[in-house]
């Protein structure tokens, strides 16, 4: 993505570049053809609505290319391919705390293998915050009270900056932190080094702890919906609307219930804000969307992945 | 010609200037000339306080480590900074000095509609100035001048309200200066004055004026929200009480991003007269300029949400905003190509107003220019909150309204002060502006591309070289923004006197004394040429020398 990013860069900035030189060059050859000396009469000129007309459309269309490149790029790099990999962040003043899938946890360095689509689920405990990685040419902002993300796919093994972009406080320069792209055989050594509870297991003991368990029932029809295989797809509410079941709108639904009730259900679950940490909600809603996903070596016909790739949103 | 008729070659015994001496003669004047000069001091004032916040923030900069400050102060000078710049300098310079000075001189009038609303529109904004003045010596605010939340309501234990309520009633100042200007401009302009015969600045006032009383109460409202969430913890902005941040960035940028245009439309205006007089020429286009100016405020309007493209908007709401920032860019392309048209075939004069004019549209274009980058999503999100941005918002902001501003004061100072400035001082401080400016700026574009985010205290040494180069670069740039200061007050006593009309310059506010009389005109002026019609300005004149 940096590539493209520059390409279009490279671009704008010759474009920008001719600008300014037929600009600079037009003023100071009139500014000394027609300087003022004596015998020499300005010559009145009212304007001309064809020229006028060729400078105002000409340079739109110019800049119409480079809107379609860089709303193109711009799509590109807000649609996470379907087989990436899932890492949750929670910023805080001033820290990044990350956890993987598997339940590896980091504060301020974020370990990835190259080749793999990586994909951020953020959001903050406090203030905004923003994740930017100028290697990548990435950046997202990270929202108190909802997830926001991000995705890239490195390319080269290093060491690369991470910065908070969004003015958060006293600490603000100082919450960075690296960006560490690992060869693939080294990055599954770096992983096994890591604890026994995926983050969707630690989400299955909390969703029995808490006893969201006794009325989101598998088995027979619970007060609430049964939550097998929601996830990403369409939900009816009570007011007749539909919204989809995406990350935050379970995050939602946890925090604050009764938003967005399921058409058929009473609101009678109480909100669990302030009883479950961030690092807690992430391991929920990765619970509750494994609870969509297929057994491993299948595909959905929904959700189809990519050829030779079909196990969505799953890591092994 | 109806003009000899209005011309008073003479000064007059009594001018605006020694029409009463006391202090009471000043502060409860209703002279719209008296109260230009009232806030020509005052927002000097916070111009040079301003200046030196951002002295703070270059030295800091000069080495990567936090070594001269603690990051909280620091957070505070760059907070200081912004809002003293924005609030009590770049939005009130041009229009409340040279916009009150001028508005009533230039179409005829004695005065502005309302002239004691406009003394008010003063007093609020000394207030507002002083309330600030208390916040900061209290311990200053902290959360930049875009208030954010949740961190201006919950993050931040500094001096927000107080803050707050500085910027509240300073756009009260504003609001009241709009919409003086509006009635004014409809209401108040000489016989035969029409509207396609007003000069382009008045058009970029009347432009600016429809901004700051459709834009300002917005900022307002926002503020007071802030600090309803900060004092009863009503949940509007912070998630945790049910309320939503982005809410608060859409408001802000509702009137913040107009505020821009608020900023440069003026010195546009201001602009469109230096070269027209230096090249002795009618503007290329007169309607294009005219209009442009009100599309752009009208457009203005419409891409507030460019500033919040990673914030969490939609993917298709940022293409949208996307989309039409490029719109607002075709009627300030306008503008440049026009006014470079308006010199084929002028006659050029290289006298310090036009240098201010020349360097305008160089720092303008690359302001520009950049801001396209900027428009285009793939790039602003890389660029986005690093100095890339920094860099372009200071080439618009800094680099076109001082040029203006400081182009306009050496243009009409005769008028002002009854004074020549000296002219060779002049040309110096002009050329190290420019040259200040850039070896300022320019850096912070590269800076910003290789990622280095904005309002960093410490950062990596790989940044340093170029950091170096802004504060050296900001260093010229202070001794050519002193300059000016020094030679202005110099001039009052001993700049060559002015006559009525120095420039050979076309405007009815050179038709009367230099310094005007309280009433402006001894005669209602009657208006039968087009603006800047150079043409029938007799040719001997032309030549005479500039200042005698």
């Amino acid at each position: 993505m940096a590539g493209q990013v520059d390409a279009l860069y490279i671009y704008l900035l010759l474009v920008a570049g001719v600008m300014t030189a037929a600009i600079f060059l037009a003023i100071a050859v009139l500014a000394i053809k027609y300087r003022r000396r004596p015998g020499h009469v300005a010559h009145q000129i009212e304007g001309s609505t064809i020229l006028e007309l060729s400078w105002s459309i000409i340079p739109f269309f110019v800049m119409l290319t480079f809107f379609i490149w860089g709303a193109v790029i711009f799509f590109k790099e807000r649609t996470p391919p379907a087989d990436s990999t899932e890492v949750y962040v929670v910023a805080k003043q001033w820290m990044w705390k990350i956890e993987h899938m598997e339940g590896q946890r980091e504060i301020n360095e974020l370990h990835v293998p190259t080749g793999q689509n990586v994909k951020l689920i953020m959001t903050s405990q406090d203030v905004i915050h923003s994740f930017y990685i100028p290697a990548f040419r990435l950046k997202q902002d990270v929202l108190p009270g909802r997830y926001t993300t991000l995705w890239f796919k490195a390319t080269t093994p290093g060491r690369y900056h991470l910065f908070c972009a969004e003015y958060c406080g006293t600490n603000h320069s100082g919450m960075g932190g690296d960006i560490v792209v690992m060869e693939p055989q080294d990055y599954a050594q770096w992983m096994a080094g890591g604890p026994a509870a995926s983050l969707q297991d630690t989400g299955k003991q909390l969703f029995v702890s808490l006893g969201c368990a006794t009325c989101h029932r598998f088995d027979v029809q619970g007060r609430g919906p049964n939550l097998q295989g929601i996830y990403n797809k369409p939900v009816l509410l009570e007011d007749g609307r539909t919204v989809t079941a995406d990350e935050n709108y379970v995050r939602e639904s946890i925090l604050n219930p009764t938003a967005k009730i399921v058409s058929g259900f009473k609101p009678v679950m109480p909100t669990f804000q302030g009883i479950v940490s961030d690092e807690q909600l992430n391991a929920l809603v990765a619970y509750v969307k494994s609870l969509s996903q297929p057994p491993a070596g299948t595909a959905t016909a929904q959700n189809p992945g990519p050829s030779g790739q079909p196990q969505n949103m799953q890591v092994q | 010609m109806a003009s000899t008729a209005i011309t008073a070659n003479q000064t007059p015994k009594l001018n605006y200037l020694n029409n009463g001496h006391s202090l009471k003669s000043w502060l409860l004047t209703t002279d719209h000339k008296r109260i230009a000069l009232l806030y020509l001091i005052s927002v000097t004032f916070f111009f040079f306080l301003g200046g030196f916040f951002a002295m703070l923030i270059r030295l800091e900069l000069l080495t990567p480590e936090g070594d001269l400050m603690q990051a909280d102060t620091y957070n505070k000078a760059f907070t200081m900074h912004g809002m003293i710049m924005v609030f009590f300098f770049l939005i009130p310079v041009v229009p409340a000095v040279l916009g009150n000075f001028l508005v009533p001189l230039m179409i005829g009038a004695k005065d502005l509609a309302f002239p004691r609303i406009n003394l008010l529109s003063w007093y609020l904004y000394i207030i507002a100035g002083t309330l600030f003045l208390h916040c900061m010596l209290n311990g200053g605010v902290d959360t930049g001048w875009t208030f954010y939340t949740p961190y201006s309501t919950v993050g931040s234990n500094t001096n927000v309200i107080e803050a707050g309520l500085a910027v509240f009633i300073a756009g009260f100042s504003s609001i009241f200066t709009g919409l003086n200007f509006i009635v004014t401009i409809h209401r108040m302009r000489a016989p035969g004055l029409t509207w396609d015969r007003l000069p382009l600045f008045i058009w970029s006032n009347y432009a600016t004026s429809l901004i700051m009383i459709l834009g300002t109460p917005v900022v307002a409202i926002t503020i007071v929200l802030v600090a309803v969430e900060r004092l009863f913890h009503l949940g509007i902005f912070d998630p945790r009480l049910g309320g939503d941040p982005l809410l608060f960035q859409h408001l802000f940028w509702f009137y913040s991003h107009p505020a821009v245009y608020i900023m440069i439309l003026p010195s546009m205006g201001v602009m469109s007269e230096l070269i027209t007089c230096f090249s002795r020429k009618r503007v290329f286009g007169y309607n294009f300029v005219a209009l442009s100016s009100i599309a752009i405020a009208v457009i203005g309007f419409l891409v507030w949400a460019h500033h919040m493209f990673v914030a969490g908007i939609s993917l298709y709401a940022a293409m949208i905003f996307s989309f039409l920032t490029f719109f607002v860019g075709v009627p300030s392309a306008v503008k440049v190509f026009n006014w470079t048209a308006t010199l084929y075939r002028g006659s050029i004069s290289y006298a310090t107003p036009m240098l201010y004019a020349f360097g305008f549209i160089g720092l303008f274009t690359i302001g520009g220019l950049t801001g396209l980058f900027l428009a285009t999503l793939g790039i602003d999100v890389h660029v986005t909150d690093t100095y890339f941005v920094v860099a372009h918002f200071h080439y618009v902001m800094v680099g076109g309204v001082l040029m203006g501003y400081l182009g306009g004061l050496h243009f009409w100072w005769p008028k002002i002060s009854g004074r020549m400035y000296p002219e060779g001082w002049a040309k110096l401080s002009a050329l190290l502006v420019f040259v200040g400016f850039n070896l300022t700026f320019f850096p912070q574009f590269i800076l910003g591309y290789v990622g280095m985010p904005r309002r960093y205290w410490q950062y990596p040494p790989e940044f340093q070289v170029l950091n170096v180069l802004s504060t050296a670069g900001a260093s010229v740039l202070a001794v050519g923004y002193l300059l000016p200061m020094i030679y202005f007050l110099w001039s009052l006593k001993y700049g060559p006197i002015a006559d009525s009309n120095p420039w050979n310059a076309a405007g009815l506010e050179w038709k009367t004394s230099s310094p005007p009389p309280t009433f402006n005109f001894d005669e209602t002026p009657v208006v039968t040429w087009e603006a800047y019609n150079y043409d029938e300005i007799p040719e001997k004149e032309l030549e005479a020398p500039v200042a005698r």
